[in-house]
């Protein structure tokens, strides 16, 4: 028992590693920003797409979600990370990470949209246009408040996600939360700043964890 | 345009590197089958417990069931990969892969059904009850077969995410599809045998996507 506490709960250990992991964690609610805001961004031009009366528009979106949807997100940041320098193309690893996650990110919001934007009756659009709105003033004081209201739960968990996510940048060394609790890591030769990050995790995101039951419970109730 | 195609499409690459690929989707269909029959199994099993009500065991299961899905599984295998040799537990990469991708699913599992389960209207319950199935019976012929069609789509979703998360296991030498890919591209110079590691991953998933799909919409439809 005590191996098991010095290996995993060293208090000494986590209060040397905090600032490290204080400044990966500022890294990765960087990441976080970047990625859930143009996620949320691109997702919608996905999901309106989907919704088009043009049939390529809505082709070349459904193709896009599904794509990015079966690519496992890590795979396809280490083809870009690693890959693209290859074609001349060189990224920093932060520009990696985003445009990787938001490939994926951008498909999984685009659904969550989509859904939402289906569940908002046909009439509401009919309606405000026939008062003169135009259709991006319907789109965006009518039917996407509605429409987000819905899948709040969706979007919600959506972006639990996402912050999961960004601790696969530890893979291309962009020193985040958990690239730099292994560092710190296979300095001491012990796992307790791995689970301190894994405690930042869990005050990070068990509060939304929580909520998203909450809605999900409401929803059905 | 010759040299993109010689980059990333390079016949003498794929075909000395094609052996490597399909070993590592052995690998990795092996390990996503381990995991979803037991991360679906545990889910189920933690979900028919929880409708019992026994209120300690309860907690323990929310926390779990929490815990698992606020935890980024990455962090949770490097915790189990490079803490427990030291604490004179030897888990092998792939095992230490199974177990935290089963865990996570269960967690999430479990977390589905339950919701289901709650959607089924309590007169069902009392119905069963009264019919003198007992508990047990109710759950299983009662409320079970309507709570599996219900989280049938969720469930789909979330066993295609958290099966693409074996692409994880390159980070604790797992020779899985993505890890023989970096392995070959760095042995032969050449980004080809991550391209061949991107369709070998559409080749395994898109069918699912494209089957979540179908039964998302699928039951949508018979919403309205």
């Amino acid at each position: 028992m005590d191996i098991f506490i010095d290996q995993f709960f060293n208090i000494d250990i986590m209060r040397k590693s905090l600032p490290l992991l204080f400044k990966g964690l500022w890294m990765t609610l960087q990441l976080c920003s970047a990625v859930i805001l143009l996620g949320l961004i691109g997702g919608l031009f996905v999901a309106l797409g989907n919704m088009s009366e043009r049939r390529w528009l809505r082709w070349i979106s459904i193709a896009y979600t599904d794509l990015f949807r079966a690519l496992p997100p890590l795979v396809l940041l280490i083809f870009i990370y690693a890959g693209l320098p290859f074609a001349g193309i060189n990224i920093s690893p932060f520009a990696a990470v985003v445009i990787a996650f938001l490939l994926n990110n951008s498909s999984y919001y685009a659904e969550v949209y989509r859904a939402g934007l289906i569940s908002v009756a046909k009439g509401q659009w009919e309606a405000a246009q026939s008062t003169g709105l135009s259709p991006v003033q319907t789109l965006i004081h009518v039917v996407l408040p509605q429409a987000v209201r819905n899948v709040l739960p969706d979007l919600l968990s959506n972006t639990v996600e996402v912050v999961k996510l960004t601790s696969l940048a530890s893979v291309i060394s962009l020193s985040e939360l958990l690239y730099n609790a292994g560092m710190a890591r296979s300095v001491t030769y012990n796992a307790s700043p791995l689970v301190l990050a894994a405690l930042f995790y869990l005050v990070l995101l068990w509060p939304l964890v929580r909520l998203v039951s909450h809605f999900q419970r409401r929803l059905a109730a | 345009m010759d040299r993109f195609l010689e980059t990333f499409f390079n016949p003498v690459v794929m075909a000395q590197y094609t052996p490597d690929i399909i070993a590592g989707i052995w690998v990795t269909l092996t390990i996503a089958a381990a995991v979803i029959v037991a991360g679906i199994a545990a889910g189920l099993a933690l979900a028919c417990l929880r409708s019992y009500g026994i209120r300690a065991l309860n907690f323990l299961i929310i926390c779990y069931a929490d815990i698992f899905r606020a935890l980024p599984p990455l962090v949770v295998i490097l915790i189990l990969y490079f803490g427990f040799p030291s604490i004179g537990i030897q888990l092998s990469g792939p095992m230490v892969l199974f177990i935290v991708l089963a865990a996570t699913l269960a967690a999430f599992a479990e977390e589905i059904f339950w919701a289901g389960f709650s959607s089924v209207e309590k007169g069902q319950w009392e119905a069963g009850i009264a019919t003198g199935l007992g508990f047990t019976r109710t759950l299983a012929y009662v409320a079970l077969p309507q709570a599996v069609r219900l989280a049938l789509p969720p469930l789909v979703n979330r066993v295609l995410a958290i099966t693409k998360m074996t692409a994880l296991g390159s980070a604790i030498g797992v020779s899985e599809i993505l890890s023989s890919a970096t392995t070959a591209q760095s042995f032969s110079g050449s980004a080809t045998p991550l391209t061949m590691s991107v369709v070998a991953y559409l080749v395994i998933f898109l069918p699912m996507v494209v089957i979540a799909r179908w039964l998302e919409s699928r039951t949508a439809w018979k919403k309205r």
